[in-house]
């Protein structure tokens, strides 16, 4: 909340006509606003929406196809971030730009000194970091690597980074992404110190009750347009809903659970840790048939050891790990398949496509050994190209064809052709690891409508996400995991989302173990 | 055994250590140079050669020994330019620039020499740069002639290990360098240009690598003959891993090196050399280097966007 009337006269920032175009697309269409001093303007839209394109273009990553940005009533010189900065503009990327192998200090100092010097002055600015962290409430050890910070921390050592080189403008790129909802606040507690001092800030998000939260003024944009810009305290989070996805928009209601047999069982089970991440540390879980188990947690508190494990890409070292109510002696990728696991990866880049291999390819990445793919180890495309056109039309996956590279399609249309690989193999337990991150509101929403149809049918369906609202609305049953532990059970609408949110900051494990 | 004593208290032994690893020492510096900013720079076997062959004749010429290292350098320099230009600003791959431009400075500099010296089989000696005499410690007993009676262009080599150290950590250059070879995004969200600071790391590291080169031509050898680099400049790439990106334990590395290599040449002398075949001895200081490189780099820590093109506007 910034102050309650904002100096409209004091304009900081001016954006005029801005227009960028990748190839045929219009990132940013005839984008025009201005930022007052002493204000949080949040920039509402979906992904794709050209949040991150405009900030750039202001930030000088990018150059603008046509307009002009002003900054302080001077313009400013398009395609240098080095202009930004030395203006008054910061930027806190999405994806940190920090060096891990460089302490917080040095990735701080990094272009503020004169290249051509001897000597670092590093007393002097280690005084300044320090102060600038006890004003905003931005506590880190100067003199640590970066690679050994939290993502909190390492967000806000990019937050100084931008103080320290005097940023009278602050914008921040889905800064709450990666935090528990107690960081987030922390965060709007440093945002609210900033604005008292006269800073401004835009902050960029898709999450509505942040938005509702932070800022004083909302700009919508949709589709490379500037769709709506309202003052906060004029509306609400259903009628912001509505103006960025362009339409009204009905969250998946799930119908009463009906929890059969446990299908899967993890008794006692430890996983080694990797690098800096916590492998799984004596896990009980169980998986039951009509059931949406919702995995709440931090981004790396052993998520991905949870889901290696499930998806058969490792083994526990310890504990035991059954399927019905067979013990699991060799476990591999081709085992959790054999024993009716459906694995939706959280990189589907990455580990759930493979990007030049075309659709038809990609739609048989699982099944590409077996009849009728597959006849005496030849290959029947045949088949698999009426497998993969089948996906496409039963899941909406918008594409060219079959024969298009899988790269080429959006996210969502991506993720539609893994679930349609995933469902068509009717599995009987689902993992579902981040299904609709990056996923625009409809995809979301399709994506979600499937898994619970899949539970409505019989599966037992583990869904691993870092969005906490997600998971309020379609788990079942709720664990919480923090550093390779498991909360214990609660069921829906057991605790409140501040109540997990504790639980992910890791409050209560000891007790309950 | 005793032999092995004899040639390790021998000051001979420990003045031919500190010979052969200065070349080591200049192109060392300048491939850990390149690396740090983020970039692999392959042509050093080339560069090496080049440097050799262009010090050389611009004594042979008649130029006075320190011109003949600034002509090295500048066409180190030049070469490194080439090498910058396709890899930073182009992007093209690291691995396969690098092998082009050590084919063409090696094919440019044996080219050169033969239209230069179309008839000579006994290649022409030159003047070499000749031991400095430092008053007092080159006099004393033993120690003396161990490690006092090195060349000014050997005793350059080691202030370039202390000058790079010092440039890397201790100046707001080296910060940035550095960063650029961890994470170019980080160096472009605050102002600075990846691409400036990494052609300027080639282009120096390269012209480092020629004063190697031209070491070996101007106080090592005193003439230019093919083959004379000899894969030096690949251990040159192993002593970055070895010194796990680090001048310092570069500089022991290469001392290392060097150290087996004196060693290996009088063993050949000793009794044993009656007996093994002399290849064997020549293995020695690569076998032990193979060896030094799996024990010292297990843990090193590789700057992370080496070999990473980084091209403004991509995401």
């Amino acid at each position: 909340m910034g102050p309650k009337d904002p100096a409209r006269d004091e304009t900081v920032l001016r954006l005029s006509g801005i227009t960028k175009r990748f190839g045929a697309l219009v990132a940013n269409d005839e984008i025009s606003f201005a930022l007052a001093k002493g204000e949080v303007v949040a920039l509402l839209g979906e992904n794709g929406a050209g949040k991150t394109t405009l900030m750039n273009i202001l930030f000088g990553h990018y150059t603008a196809d046509e307009g002009t940005v002003e900054v302080f009533g001077a313009p400013l010189p398009p395609g240098q971030p080095g202009a930004a900065l030395a203006a008054g503009v910061g930027m806190v990327h999405q994806h940190f730009t920090l060096a891990d192998n460089m302490t917080v200090l040095e990735n701080i100092q990094l272009g503020t000194e004169p290249l051509w010097r001897l000597g670092l002055g590093r007393s002097a600015a280690r005084r300044r970091v320090a102060r600038l962290a006890q004003d905003f409430g931005l506590a880190v050890d100067p003199d640590a690597r970066v690679g050994t910070l939290s993502v909190g921390e390492r967000q806000r050592v990019e937050i100084l980074k931008a103080l320290y080189r005097e940023a009278r403008i602050l914008i921040l790129d889905e800064p709450t992404a990666v935090l528990t909802p107690q960081e987030a606040e922390a965060l709007f507690e440093t945002l609210r110190k900033m604005v008292a001092q006269g800073l401004s800030v835009i902050f960029i998000s898709h999450k509505l009750h942040e938005v509702m939260a932070i800022s004083s003024r909302v700009l919508v944009l949709r589709h490379g347009r500037l769709v709506g810009e309202v003052a906060t305290r004029d509306t609400d989070r259903h009628a912001l809903a509505t103006l960025m996805v362009g339409a009204e928009i009905a969250a998946p209601e799930p119908t009463q659970a009906r929890p059969g047999a446990v299908l899967m069982t993890l008794d006692r089970v430890e996983t080694p840790p990797r690098g800096n991440r916590p492998g799984l540390r004596g896990v009980d879980l169980a998986l039951r048939a009509g059931q949406i188990l919702g995995l709440a947690g931090v981004s790396g508190n052993g998520q991905g050891a949870l889901a290696d494990l499930i998806s058969g890409l490792e083994g526990p070292i310890a504990g035991r790990l059954r399927v019905g109510e067979a013990e699991v002696t060799r476990w591999s990728p081709r085992a959790a398949l054999a024993a009716g696991v459906g694995r939706i990866p959280e990189d589907r880049h990455k580990t759930g496509t493979i990007a030049d291999f075309t659709l038809t390819e990609n739609a048989v990445l699982e099944s590409y050994a077996r009849p009728p793919t597959a006849n005496h180890g030849w290959m029947n495309w045949r088949a698999a190209r009426e497998a993969a056109q089948e996906i496409i039309a039963k899941y909406d996956v918008r594409c060219p064809g079959p024969e298009t590279r899988i790269r080429l399609l959006s996210g969502g249309n991506m993720q539609k052709l893994i679930l349609g690989r995933v469902l068509e193999a009717a599995p009987r337990i689902i993992l579902a690891n981040q299904p609709v991150r990056g996923l625009d509101i409809g995809a979301v929403t399709y994506v979600q409508e499937q898994l619970i149809a899949a539970r409505n049918a019989g599966a037992a369906v583990l869904l691993i996400s870092e969005d906490l609202d997600e998971i309020l609305t379609l788990s079942d049953v709720i664990r919480v995991i923090s550093d390779g532990r498991l909360s214990p059970e609660f069921a829906r609408g057991e605790k409140t989302a501040a109540e997990l949110g504790q639980w992910m900051a890791g409050q209560g494990f000891d007790h309950a173990a | 055994m005793s032999e092995l004593v004899d040639i390790l208290i021998s000051a001979s032994f420990w003045a031919a250590v500190l010979r052969i690893a200065a070349p080591l020492i200049f192109a060392t510096m300048g491939e850990l140079i390149c690396e740090r900013a983020g970039v692999l720079n392959l042509g050093i076997e080339g560069i090496m050669v080049f440097g050799a062959f262009a010090g050389w004749v611009t004594v042979y010429a008649g130029g006075g020994l320190w011109a003949g290292v600034a002509v090295a350098m500048l066409a180190g320099m030049g070469f490194g330019a080439v090498h910058a230009l396709l890899t930073v600003p182009f992007g093209l791959s690291q691995h396969v620039v690098g092998l082009g431009i050590t084919m063409l400075a090696t094919a440019s500099a044996y080219y050169a020499y033969r239209l230069a010296l179309p008839e000579v089989t006994n290649p022409p000696r030159i003047e070499p740069f000749q031991p400095l005499h430092i008053p007092g410690l080159s006099d004393l007993p033993w120690l003396g002639e161990a490690l006092f009676s090195q060349t000014a262009l050997s005793w350059a080599g080691f202030a370039c290990v202390a000058l790079t150290a010092l440039v890397l950590y201790r100046t707001p250059l080296g910060l940035a360098l550095r960063a650029a070879g961890e994470n170019p995004q980080a160096v472009e969200a605050q102002g600075l240009s990846v691409a400036a600071l990494r052609m300027g790391a080639v282009i120096v590291g390269s012209g480092l690598m020629a004063v190697g080169g031209a070491f070996l031509t101007m106080s090592a050898f005193s003439s230019f003959f093919f083959e004379m680099v000899n894969g030096r400049g690949w251990i040159c790439i192993a002593l970055v891993v070895f010194g796990a990106w680090k001048p310092g334990k570069a500089l022991l590395g290469a001392l290392l090196f060097a150290g087996f290599d004196a060693l290996q040449v009088r063993l050949q002398q000793t009794g044993l050399g009656q007996i093994v075949p002399y290849q064997v001895f020549l293995m020695i200081p690569y076998l032990l280097s193979i060896l030094a490189l799996i024990l010292m780099s297990r843990r090193a820590q590789v700057p992370a966007a080496l070999m990473t093109p980084f091209n403004r506007g991509e995401r």
